[in-house]
């Protein structure tokens, strides 16, 4: 068995000028503990793609960053589609790779959308995130790649964010009568929806 | 629904599935057929779904890793590689040279079990009964290597985070390399029933186009990308594990049809059997696990990691909120984006070329509803 050693990344110290960690209340005594930081260490993303980003849509983009070499981008909400637009026809991220949610419920703006991007002329990856608050709607990448129908239907589907330009936003993998979005944090694990298993199934739960 | 119809009759609907024997699991299209000709399709998914997403957020990482073999139950191996690496990349942990070297060899030859189902349960839908037993034959020579390595067969969680749980057992390079020395020639076999097979080319040769423009367009990769004369595969394009140490081709064709997507998947087999060689060939003393927590925090942070599965780019999606459960894995299935287009090449197409076309994605109903 492997020795039980601390993790790496619990050691290494803030790198670059964003998100700087709170440290804890020094403790007294030894062996004295790095702090942990509370949020993602990044280091900043500067090059070719965040320089002509930040020149075409100015404050629209929020961040450029990298954690472990990988790259995003940290957008508005409004943005988003034009930045899409901008990276496929001018810096050739021709191949989206997924479209996902993440669900902060504590946080005012509660889902996380993230777009992962590709492109076969550069061999590169990127990643551009927004955040939109429950109730609010997201912009359709549909027209500009195809693969985003499924993909945005099942976003809806498991969080139920609504794709607005979306050609036919519904259920993908659940039956469309179900009620609630199960990849909500709120949504428990062993959590059904109880009245469609007992009308379609015709057993009291299917736990 | 008002189209003119080619036969000036009404169009029919018509199911397909769940339950049809050549859908591949319990897939269900919707078709709307003039006489024998497909207007449209939709497909019906999601009877196999189980929340493996939702499943994984409450599970620690170590405790996950055995769900990820039963999307792709063909390719538990690829399934289990891809999460390790992508846990592996979020805990900054290296593998040692060893385990990497196992985990090629076991990889590939998952894949080419994997491409032997396909083949196998392909040919058995176009008509060709033969085939199934020769690749199940075949198939099973690799399984027995799995269950010797860690006694499964089908989802044999290999992997672990960090390394491997087993050593290698007495007698694994004999028998990887007999399995070596006999494959090319069962290869050979399987072309020379089906390659240059009539009803086999009249059956497949045109059906189901995919350019390739089409296919970065719908997010398609793997087989189907290489049939349309895309030369990329991620274990060249962002080697991972130790692919670069080894050479091998990627094979492509040009026309990006039913036919080239076999003659591409052919050649991967005799491909991956090349890697296999060169690993089992020196496989470096050492540890087999790297340096990792008995109880694995990974900071607070997100990682994206993909591998060239047999089906195409598999790829995790990991945000860790410094947690010992994953705040959110995200699996971006092969299966599931190259369904998608099943719309497009079926279009026109006559119900029997359907079934080719699905046949051809190599589909595991597993992956595409997790």
């Amino acid at each position: 068995m492997p020795d039980e050693v601390k993790p790496e990344g619990t050691a290494q110290a803030p790198a670059g000028g964003t998100a700087a960690p709170k440290s804890p209340a020094p403790k007294a005594s030894p062996p004295p503990k790095p702090p942990v930081p509370t949020t993602m260490v990044t280091t900043p993303w500067d090059g070719e793609i965040p320089g002509r980003l930040k020149e075409q849509f100015g404050g629209q983009v929020v961040e450029c960053a990298s954690y472990l070499d990988q790259n995003f981008v940290v957008a508005k909400p409004d943005a988003v589609i034009p930045i899409l637009d901008f990276l496929k026809l001018e810096l050739d991220f021709d191949y989206l790779v997924d479209v996902t949610v993440v669900d902060w419920p504590k946080k005012p703006e509660r889902f996380e959308l993230i777009w992962i991007l590709y492109s076969f002329h550069r061999n590169e990856r990127l990643r551009v995130k927004t955040s939109i608050p429950e109730g609010a709607t997201a912009a359709s990448a549909v027209s500009l790649y195809p693969t985003a129908n499924w993909l945005e239907r099942e976003a809806y589907d498991m969080f139920g964010v609504e794709f607005a330009g979306h050609p036919d936003l519904r259920r993908i993998l659940l039956p469309e009568e179900w009620e609630g979005f199960p990849l909500r944090k709120d949504y428990g694990i062993t959590q059904m929806d109880n009245r469609w298993v007992r009308e379609n199934l015709g057993i009291e739960s299917g736990q | 629904m008002a189209e003119a119809t080619f036969l000036d009759s009404t169009e029919l609907v018509l199911n397909m599935g769940p339950q049809h024997p050549s859908t591949h699991g319990v897939l269900r299209v919707i078709l709307k057929l003039d006489g024998e000709k497909v207007m449209g399709t939709e497909c019906v998914i999601g009877y196999l779904h189980r929340g493996v997403e939702k499943i994984a957020e409450n599970r620690t990482y170590t405790m996950f890793a055995p769900y990820v073999d039963r999307m792709d139950y063909c390719a538990a191996v690829s399934n289990g590689l891809g999460y390790c690496l992508a846990a592996e990349k979020l805990l900054k942990t290296e593998v040692p040279e060893r385990a990497q070297v196992v985990r090629v060899i076991l990889t590939e030859l998952n894949r080419i079990a994997s491409h032997l189902i396909w083949l196998g349960t392909h040919a058995l839908d176009i008509g060709a009964i033969t085939p199934l037993f020769y690749t199940m034959r075949e198939r099973e020579e690799i399984l027995k290597i799995f269950e010797n390595y860690c006694g499964a067969r089908l989802t044999t969680h290999a992997f672990r985070i960090g390394g491997l749980q087993y050593e290698l057992y007495d007698g694994f390079e004999q028998e990887v390399n007999a399995f070596c020395d006999t494959f090319p020639a069962r290869v050979d076999e399987y072309e020379e029933l089906l390659t240059g097979n009539r009803i086999w080319i009249d059956r497949l040769q045109g059906v189901g186009i995919l350019n390739a423009e089409d296919c970065k367009a719908y997010g398609i990769t793997g087989p189907l990308l290489r049939a349309a004369g895309v030369k990329w595969d991620l274990r060249k394009a962002q080697p991972y594990s130790g692919y670069e140490k080894y050479d091998f081709d990627i094979p492509t064709r040009e026309n990006g049809d039913t036919y080239d997507r076999y003659i591409v998947r052919m050649q991967e087999m005799r491909q991956s059997l090349r890697i296999v060689r060169q690993a089992v060939k020196d496989i470096p003393a050492g540890p087999i696990m790297g340096k990792v927590p008995k109880v694995m925090k990974p900071p607070i942070g997100e990682v994206y990691l993909s591998i060239e599965a047999p089906k195409g780019e598999l790829g995790y999606y990991i945000v860790s909120d410094g947690t010992v459960n994953p705040y959110r894995v995200r699996v971006r299935p092969p299966s599931f984006v190259n369904l998608q287009a099943v719309e497009k090449m079926a279009k026109g197409a006559l119900v029997a070329d359907l079934v080719a076309i699905i046949g051809t994605i190599d589909i595991v109903l597993g992956e595409v509803d997790r």
